[in-house]
């Protein structure tokens, strides 16, 4: 009896809400469709020649017809290209970080790197590759190599890594701080002893995902890795192939082998990325709080 | 073992402890602060190093570089513009952000607001995996899949919409300003979408409540107090968005067939911007060739710049506005 003295909502209404109901669905759906069909192809396409003759060799002395060829240099070059991008922003990133948050907290040169950063971050990948390239390899007069590579991958990296480091150190609680404080540890050893420990792992989370990020970026090694078809173990001396590299180089190759071996390259370099993100989301909820740790 | 380190500090000498604080203390907060410095002396550096080398190109460019449409920075009366390269990346990032929008904001909805509380955070987890998809591969199934697939749609809007000028034209192509914007639409789809889910799920437990207290259906609550509260979010979400699309290089190098026209007829053969110019030209590139490219991304770079700083501006005007009213 007491449902019928409540109006109901009229049919209009009614049908405007599943309307909307169902677009948003919809949106969702159509979001899904290329994430579906790319992992799909590049499944589908990259098995057939992701064999060890791929994983194993490079390729020098492949003609433009030959079957055959692999990526060994393509992968060797990504590996020591990301690790040596590594080596350079994670430090630089960490102490910036460090600085905006325990000594810099909202001075004058502390608003002016956060929202640098902030700037940074939206710096096309391309441009940082024609930086590198300007300073570098025009200016500095320095060969195309793969630590050119590096260098403009970490400029990619940089903010990303101060971010997510800026995020974690924010999480740590000012009591751990102050109880170090009165036991009379000075302040870098605090930092070092006890707010770095505390959020290591999400520091390292924000870590692999920046690399995750950079490993498949193509434009700024073009400009400063150049191309190779021969394995250069050497990243400080001469031009160096990486895989995102690879896969582009194959794609504008005419014949059907050599798109072949780019879907192989895209999946190789995909299972990288996403191993990469894996790894970073397992340390993030094999730490994470809500697991009751 | 470092609470035996602690301590040993606090315990042994009071005393010594300002001799002991300096002596680490110093280098390190010079160490952090020098880093930050260095990463804004980088940024200063991306700047002059981009001028100083494109002057000699510019210098010798016989064209008028923001008239001029075509790009012969290798023939000896070097003569190039962007006028065509600048247009081709607007008009594809505007293109690519009106088809994403209106999708990335039903998924924003869909996930903070739609899906069952249990789900959604695994689905906002795959959506964000489209951001993991590094560009080479869009580009790879751009230009293998999505180009030839795009053929059929294109002739059907041709055939049935040619009077409008935008699907007109002599030629349709599967490699056309369309095909392009839509790979730059499902690349920065995942971020406009995660920034507008996390606005969303800040809009005050109340004002929905309230909505609902006067018997609004799930839509009316969306419209009356979600979108309004989330709208500054969404907008800076689509101009990072559109900042993005606009230096996104490698997917649309592999796709556009790098003519120097400024037509705004999206299915035809043509199709160009600033970054695939620098991707495809850069090979063989001679020095007042290079000298062109970065020119080029010169301007790229300001106009992303410029439309980074709008967003972060509206994002900071809004943490004001809501700080105020809380």
């Amino acid at each position: 009896m007491t449902t019928h003295t409540v109006q109901r909502v009229s049919t209009g209404r009614r049908l405007k809400d599943r309307l909307v109901q169902t677009l948003v669905y919809l949106a969702f759906a159509v979001a899904v469709i290329p994430l579906i069909s790319v992992l799909w192809l590049v499944i589908k396409n990259g098995l057939a020649r992701f064999d060890l003759d791929f994983l194993t060799h490079s390729m020098r002395g492949i003609g433009a017809r030959d079957i055959g060829g692999g990526a060994y240099h393509a992968i060797l070059g990504t590996l020591e290209q990301v690790l040596l991008a590594s080596l350079i922003s994670v430090p630089i990133g960490l102490l910036t970080a460090i600085y905006l948050v325990e000594y810099g907290r909202g001075g004058r040169l502390s608003r002016a790197i956060s929202f640098f950063v902030d700037v940074m971050t939206g710096i096309p990948s391309v441009v940082a590759g024609l930086f590198v390239l300007a300073f570098w390899v025009l200016a500095l007069g320095m060969p195309f190599s793969g630590f050119a590579g590096a260098l403009a991958l970490s400029i990619l990296m940089m903010p990303t890594v101060v971010r997510s480091t800026e995020e974690m150190l924010l999480l740590v609680p000012g009591d751990l701080r102050e109880a170090s404080y009165a036991l009379g540890v000075p302040k870098w050893r605090t930092i070092v002893k006890v707010v770095l420990p505390t959020a290591l792992t999400g520091i390292v989370t924000g870590v692999m995902l920046a690399i995750a990020r950079v490993a498949g970026e193509t434009a700024p090694l073009m400009l400063t890795v150049f191309f190779t078809d021969s394995i250069n173990s050497d990243p400080f001396n001469g031009p160096q192939m990486g895989l995102p590299l690879y896969v582009f180089d194959q794609a504008r190759r005419p014949t059907d082998i050599a798109v072949d071996r780019a879907w192989t390259g895209a999946l190789t370099l995909i299972l990288i990325v996403m191993l990469l993100n894996l790894v970073a989301r397992l340390i993030a909820w094999w730490r994470s709080p809500a697991r009751g740790r | 073992m470092a609470a035996t380190v602690h301590t040993r500090d606090g315990g042994s000498a009071l005393g010594r402890s300002a001799s002991r604080r300096s002596r680490g203390e110093t280098p390190f907060r010079y160490a952090s602060t020098g880093a930050g410095i260095l990463l804004l002396a980088i940024m200063a550096a991306i700047a002059v190093f981009l001028v100083v080398e494109a002057i000699p190109a510019l210098r010798a460019n016989t064209g008028g570089f923001f008239t001029t449409q075509t790009w012969e920075p290798n023939a000896t009366r070097p003569s190039f513009g962007i006028a065509a390269l600048a247009f081709g990346t607007v008009f594809s990032a505007l293109l690519a952000l009106i088809m994403a929008v209106p999708v990335a904001v039903g998924v924003a909805l869909f996930i903070s607001h739609y899906a069952p509380r249990r789900l959604a955070g695994v689905l906002g987890y795959v959506v964000d995996l489209l951001a993991a998809v590094p560009s080479v591969v869009y580009g790879l199934w751009g230009i293998t899949f999505l180009a030839p697939f795009m053929v059929g749609p294109s002739n059907f809007l041709h055939d049935h919409l040619g009077f409008i000028p935008l699907f007109g034209g002599d030629i349709v192509a599967g490699r056309s300003m369309l095909t392009a914007s839509l790979v730059l639409a499902v690349m920065i789809l995942p971020i406009i979408a995660a920034i507008s889910r996390e606005v969303f799920l800040q809009v005050p437990r109340a004002h929905e409540e309230a909505a609902l207290a006067l018997g609004a259906t799930r839509w009316e609550v969306i419209r009356m107090a979600v979108l309004p509260y989330g709208r500054p979010g969404v907008i800076s979400a689509a101009m990072l968005g559109l900042g993005r699309a606009m230096g996104e290089t490698i997917a649309v190098a592999l796709i556009f067939q790098a003519t120097f026209d400024i037509s705004f007829r999206i299915l035809t053969p043509q199709g160009n911007s600033i970054a695939a110019n620098i991707a495809n030209r850069f090979g063989e590139a001679t020095q007042t060739g290079r000298g062109a490219l970065i020119a080029s991304g010169l301007v790229l770079f300001v106009i992303t710049l410029l439309v980074n700083m709008g967003a972060r501006f509206i994002v900071a005007r809004r943490k004001e506005f809501s700080g105020a009213a809380a």
